[in-house]
């Protein structure tokens, strides 16, 4: 069997562990340099999670937590994409899985204390698989900004929390994706850790085109992953 | 021509509730993956794998997301059991979330890895996300009990000696089942090797 291993990370593209304006990284970045690892079967094999392991509205986060038959207040939007690597190519059946807080700025989570109302049909979690082309689609509702205690006056732009697999344990990403215009990202020592080069691929982009009419507006957003390269290796 | 790749972003303080739902009391959503790899038809010694996770000023970190991938008894991972044997269903990963155990351990319940070949010793793959780092570390476990497929390792053969023990669980002795611990220290004196993939 032949298997190729992946690209490397793109660290011209994300964030340094240690960017001291997000005071939480540090005391928990690594300050010792990485480890270079020639990648081996461990590393370009990884786990699968099958269609079957999916429920019919595990995309729709705008109907999976209603419990009073009501449904969550707030703009509802619709959020998709495809998932390519960075030859272009659709990555299929490969699972995302997101969570966010609801339309006031308030996650269910037992940790957030932000004194802003929970929506009691509202949960804002969910899940979907690619399909054979790559894409993916989320019903929603729009997230809002939350306050956080980083700096005084801090506030979180309002963003979407992403996390995929890809085909490998080396293509594993987990990222926030955040809305146009806000004046917020400028403001945000997470979003401004990436390097500005880069920080449009974190930005969704509306499309009148995936809005549908009378229901709810559009925002499309790709994801980039590690592919393989050239050579392959032999197992 | 190569696109750039989406950049990471922390995983956040509150992602149990979509990533580990079930394992953190939020039953809205089922779990795709817990902390048990044991399918009840898996094949291998039972193992229970723990650990804390230390910041740079040596408190737990209560926040943390751990995944592991490792093969079957028999040294492969799980997409290549179709070439005859077998070994039940075992999907080789898991996922933990510190801030369910009282202490913040993460633990996890599964068999001990197989060897793939003669330089690559017996050992779990693993990503560790959370709030403060803004892409996830890769490390390796090793195990305590395996000294010489460990010496010929080829990965573990270019971490310096002295960082060496850092990937190294300890077996406990005389406990039932069988277990390993593997605390992972992000900064410091110890700090835990962290690779480059
Ligand atoms: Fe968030």
């Amino acid at each position: 069997m032949l298997k190729s291993q992946f690209t490397a990370r793109d660290w011209g593209s994300n964030p340094k562990y240690l960017s001291p304006s997000y005071k939480s990284t540090i005391l928990r970045s690594p300050t010792k340099p990485l480890i270079p690892l020639k990648q081996t079967l461990s590393e370009i094999t990884g786990p699968v999670f099958g269609h079957h392991s999916i429920k019919p509205l595990d995309n729709d986060l705008t109907q999976n937590g209603i419990t009073d038959g009501r449904e969550p207040l707030g703009e509802r939007i619709i959020v998709s994409g495809k998932v390519i690597d960075e030859k272009g190519r659709p990555q299929r059946s490969t699972l995302i899985e997101i969570w966010q807080c609801n339309s006031a700025g308030r996650y269910i989570h037992s940790n957030d204390q932000h004194n802003a109302p929970l929506d009691p049909n509202f949960f804002g979690g969910g899940r979907c698989m690619t399909d054979e082309n790559g894409y993916y689609k989320f019903y929603t509702i729009k997230p809002a900004a939350y306050p956080w205690g980083n700096h005084p006056n801090a506030w979180r732009p309002a963003h979407i929390h992403f996390s995929l697999f890809g085909p490998a344990y080396a293509t594993r990403l987990i990222t926030q994706s955040y809305f146009p215009g806000d004046p917020l990202l400028e403001l945000d020592p997470i979003f401004m850790a990436t390097p500005k080069s880069s920080r449009n691929l974190l930005i969704k982009q509306f499309s009148i085109g995936a809005s549908e009419e009378g229901f709810a507006l559009g925002y499309n957003f790709d994801f980039i992953l590690r592919g393989p390269n050239a050579t392959p290796m032999e197992n | 021509m190569s696109l750039k790749q989406t950049p990471s972003q922390t995983i956040g303080p509150f992602f149990s509730y979509g990533l580990t739902p079930e394992q953190s009391n939020y039953p809205n959503l089922s779990s795709l993956s817990t902390n048990s790899l044991l399918t009840g038809s898996t094949i291998g010694e039972e193992i229970r794998l723990e650990g804390r996770i230390f910041d740079g000023a040596g408190d737990i970190v209560s926040d943390a997301m751990i995944e592991i991938w490792q093969t079957d008894a028999e040294g492969r991972y799980p997409d290549q059991q179709s070439s005859g044997k077998t070994n039940s269903n075992f999907s080789g990963f898991g996922r933990c979330d510190t801030g369910v155990d009282s202490q913040n351990k993460y633990i996890f319940e599964t068999i001990k890895p197989g060897q793939i070949d003669t330089e690559t010793a017996p050992h779990i793959n693993v990503t560790i996300f959370m709030r403060g780092l803004l892409l996830h570390v890769f490390t390796r476990i090793y195990f305590s009990d395996e000294g010489r497929s460990n010496s010929a390792d080829a990965v573990l053969s270019t971490v310096p000696f002295d960082r060496q023990k850092t990937l190294i669980a300890k077996k406990v002795a005389g406990v039932t089942p069988v277990t390993y611990v593997f605390d992972v220290f992000l900064q410091g004196e110890n700090e835990t090797v962290f690779f480059d993939i």
